[in-house]
């Protein structure tokens, strides 16, 4: 397979990579740029695990083709708080209880960001949301507590 | 061995020596029964915990498996040149390959091999490659050309016991004969009922599905393993290792800091681990082997399914005269266990005449493994819907007779009493915490949604912990602390517990005590972390070790200064006297420990009462709503009361409520493992998509977790009881029993799907 050649905005950083065109952008963070905080847990789109932010919208990586981010702005959970070492979110989910195994996390706190940044603060919305993000282990009730906790306190941040 | 055996042992356990110290229960604590966050929680939300699918090593192969299509097969031919031959292959094995000629323990009684040419269930192993890349691996795997004799297969239980069912095990399709109990007379117990009811139920097989896939990573040095896995324990995955391979353990080091999930499925080793261990001795690189999503779902295990036939007779006044239950159900194609459906009829209420009879059948399908408490939700599905209909045919409340049954002993073990027993609270004050009575004096509903409230009860077979575990502490000059035990943590907060334990004794804030833990060659043997059994097996070691370094640098400090030891404490980084206010002395000043540099506390875990058990209590309530229209329950609310013993860390605690009520909405309202039983016996929903798990949308936001704490002394030496398993045990019980409540109609079978709900209340309805 050939290789190409994809230039990106990873976590405020421009980075360039070459990779086989095959490449799904999962594969390119993870094995890449050696960002192995985003997880892989089915590679059909159907668990959440793997969730970036690509250009400010939550997807999942494992169904992205690391081709077709040229150019793109790219988050994942480790730039999720930009210049501090947390985004509010992961701190209220640490306080809160939100993380088990913490398999799921790095995918739920992802998509909770967007849903923040966005705005979303209703709780049936932000269930609606976050559905596509599977966790085993916490039913979901404090991750639900860390996002309300995290509204509230935008501004420290 | 029977099947109800302990399912996280495997061999003979090694004893540990007693304990050094004896100490009181705690009075009031510091820490302990706090809410503290994880002391991991930063590595695991910013995504720098290094979990055992996010090892990669320099030089490191991808490892995958070929696996049989088919429910029931016998290998004919492999033909892997082709696949040997392609770009980036380093290595194939096959059921030939001499290196891979190893017998497959499914079990301590029943094995089969490596890659068996006679694939009984779809997904067994047949063929393996190691490649640099994981696509070179996949296109290999499709280069192997295998010839398969398909065979009839049976891919349900109650086919397996039919007349004329295809054999598949020589020995016939039931494993062994049914396993009988009896006390008592039930034929004279249900003679002197006013009520009998019998009734038939079902469950369906569920899939544990945690988050990280099973898999590992393996690498040789010179004639030394070393594997990272996603476990629930390393040093079994060792002993097995280490036994198939004919190494000594010292040269299998097996490395399991965090892993995703598992609920049951992890932990034993897996084919998995053998086969990538032996890729990577045969290739001389380290290889990596994950199993995919599907893999997973048919291979690495299940909660069986059951057929349960439960008669229950009940005298006017709520007195219980007898329980009569059979049981069908299967563990896959190898006797694997597939038990405890008739522990709670036997054990969870008085009742003086029980007889119960469990069949396990064969059938082509993935072995089970232990699911979060094996058996008692299926057996709870059973036994507490009757308990509902037995209550509603004496015009009782389904609470007040449960609580008129509770027992004062362990009926099953021949009347041995219970450390404690909670269960009588449980249902009092989660009922009253629930508002149970005014939510059961309702209005008759017409509209569309219907309200209802039900309630389940249960108790754990286990969870009550023993030996072995050894701990290290380690006290350090500074006042921090290395606490070293062998236990994995597998998301449930043990690590957290732990240092708050060592935090209570030595007065160290739990953020300056970093622990070691899950490292074969470096931490002391712990069984895995299974059985509800983790908190309250290793916190008594823990706290013997940490009693262990408190009373060395006591006893430096008294001789140091001349000060009576049993007039000093520890407070904050200091020996402080109990009596002179004048006397504290900071770590940094203990000229002793300043030059020793390290304080070493060894503990060991005592064994539990022997005239007494252990087990954990509890009750659930719920508020369901109903759409008539098309037969969809909304869970609206949850409130969960336990008796586990003493809280250690609050939040931690209401964590396993939450989880395992979740667990509990799956298996009652929409988990399946569904198998083509007809034409191929395949899993038709081998995937996240189609085998559904509850969502951030089907969870209540209302969930309460109220633990119910009585102050069980004599359990172990820090009076905490196993919680992880009862807290998904009679949930779907209690929602069945919503559902009754609010619509008037039974759900015998998991799970409670729309279109089986709007057929019920169809038939009701005709039937008026």
């Amino acid at each position: 397979m050939g290789s190409v050649t994809v230039s990106l905005v990873l976590n405020g950083e421009q980075r360039t990579f070459e990779v086989p065109a095959g490449r799904r952008l999962l594969d390119l963070l993870r094995d890449d740029a050696g960002l192995t905080g985003t997880k892989e847990g089915c590679g059909a789109g159907e668990c959440g695990a793997c969730t970036v932010l690509l250009n400010g919208l939550p997807v999942p990586s494992c169904l992205v083709l690391a081709a077709s981010c040229e150019g793109a702005d790219v988050v994942t959970v480790e730039g999720l708080g930009g210049d501090r070492p947390l985004h509010p979110l992961q701190r209220a989910m640490v306080e809160r209880g939100g993380v088990q195994c913490g398999f799921c996390t790095p995918g739920v706190v992802t998509t909770g960001a967007a849903l923040l940044e966005h705005g979303i603060t209703e709780p049936l919305e932000q269930g609606r949301r976050l559905a596509g993000n599977l966790c085993r282990c916490t039913g979901y009730s404090k991750i639900f507590e860390a996002l309300q906790a995290a509204a509230r306190e935008p501004g420290d941040d | 061995m029977t099947r109800r055996d302990s399912y996280w042992a495997e061999g003979p356990l090694p004893e540990t020596p007693s304990p050094q110290s004896s100490p009181a229960p705690w009075g009031t604590t510091r820490v302990v029964g706090t809410r503290r966050p994880r002391i991991d929680a930063y590595e695991r939300v910013s995504g720098t915990a290094v979990y055992p699918s996010d090892v990669v090593l320099p030089g490191m192969l991808y490892g995958a498996i070929l696996r049989c299509p088919h429910a029931h097969a016998l290998v004919k031919r492999v033909d892997a040149s082709r696949a040997e031959g392609m770009p980036g292959v380093r290595a194939v094995m096959t059921g030939r390959s001499k290196v891979a000629d190893l017998d497959w323990p499914y079990s301590r009684r029943d094995h089969s091999k490596l890659f068996d040419p006679h694939c009984r269930h779809e997904g067994e192993a047949v063929a393996a490659v190691a490649a640099d890349t994981p696509q070179q691996a996949a296109d290999a795997l499709r280069a192997i050309q295998v010839d398969y004799e398909v065979l009839p297969f049976v891919a349900d239980e109650r086919d397996a016991v039919a007349a004329g069912a295809p054999k598949i095990r020589d020995g016939g399709n039931l494993a062994g004969e049914p396993e009988v109990s009896e006390r008592g007379d039930v034929a004279k117990g249900f003679a002197e009922a006013d009520v009998v009811l019998e009734r038939s139920y079902r469950c369906a097989y569920e899939i544990h599905a945690p988050m990280e896939c099973h898999g590992c990573v393996a690498r040789w040095d010179g004639n030394r393993l070393t594997v990272w896995e996603s476990t629930q324990g390393v040093f079994r995955i060792q002993a097995t290792l280490a036994g198939m391979l004919h190494l000594p353990l010292t040269d299998v080091r097996v490395i399991g800091h965090y892993m995703g999930g598992g609920f049951g499925s992890k932990l034993q080793a897996g084919k998995y681990t053998v086969i990538a261990s032996l890729l990577a001795r045969v290739t001389a690189r380290p290889v990596k082997l994950f199993l995919s999503r599907q893999e997973t779902m048919l291979c690495v295990g299940n909660r069986p399914g059951a057929e349960i036939r439960l008669k229950a007779g009940v005298k006017k006044d709520g007195t219980l005269t007898a329980f009569e239950l059979s049981s069908l159900t299967s563990p896959g194609a190898y006797e694997v266990g597939a038990g405890l459906l008739d522990w709670l009829a036997r054990d969870l209420y008085t009742c003086p005449n029980v007889r119960t009879e469990s069949r396990v059948a064969f059938i082509n399908a993935g072995p089970a493994r232990p699911m979060r408490a094996p058996g008692h939700p299926q057996g709870a599905w059973a036994l507490e819907q009757m308990i509902d209909e037995l209550a509603e045919a004496i015009q009782m409340d389904p609470v007040e007779l449960r609580l008129r049954n509770v027992p004062k002993v362990s009926q099953a073990r021949g009347g041995k009493p219970y450390t404690s027993t909670g269960l009588a609270r449980c249902l009092e004050e989660g009922a009253k915490a629930f508002g149970w009575s005014e939510a059961r004096k309702k209005q008759q509903q017409n509209g569309r949604y219907r309200r209802g409230v039900g309630s389940a009860a249960c108790l754990w077979i286990a969870g009550g912990g023993g030996p072995p575990s050894t701990v290290i502490v380690k006290l350090f000059a500074d006042g921090s602390v290395n606490l070293n035990m062998g236990a994995s943590d597998i998301g449930t907060g043990t690590k957290s517990v732990m240092a708050m334990v060592v935090s209570e004794e030595l007065g160290v804030n739990p953020d300056q005590i970093r622990v070691e833990n899950a490292d074969t060659a470096t931490t002391q043997f712990a069984t895995p972390s299974g059985g509800s059994k983790t908190v309250p097996t290793e916190s008594p070691a823990v706290r013997d070790a940490a009693i262990a370094v408190k009373k060395q640098l006591l006893a430096l400090v008294a001789e140091e200064k001349g000060w009576d030891p049993a007039d000093l404490e520890l407070d904050g980084q200091a020996v402080v006297s109990r009596t002179d206010p004048q006397r504290r002395l900071p770590f940094a000043e203990i000229s002793r420990l300043q030059r020793q540099r390290v304080i070493v506390g060894v503990g060991y875990r005592g064994p539990n009462p022997e005239d007494a058990v252990v087990n954990p209590f509890a009750a659930q309530f719920c508020e369901v709503e109903v759409d008539t229209n098309t037969g969809e329950v909304r869970v609206l609310r949850f409130l969960g009361a336990h008796d586990s013993g003493r809280v250690l860390n609050r939040l931690t605690y209401d964590n396993q409520v939450f989880g395992g009520i979740t667990m509990g909405i799956g298996f009652g309202l929409t988990e399946e493992r569904v198998l083509d039983r007809r034409q191929t016996g395949k899993m038709l929903n081998a995937n996240l998509h189609s085998y559904r798990m509850p969502t951030a949308l089907d969870v209540p936001a209302d969930m309460v977790s109220l633990p119910i704490e009585l102050g069980d002394t004599e359990c172990n030496t820090t009076g905490a009881k196993g919680l992880g398993e009862p807290v998904t045990i009679p949930t779907a019980a209690a929602i069945a029993n919503a559902v009754h409540d609010a619509v008037g109609v039974r759900v015998t079978d998991t799970p409670i799907t729309p279109s089986r709900l709007i057929g019920l209340l169809a038939v009701a309805h005709k039937e008026g």
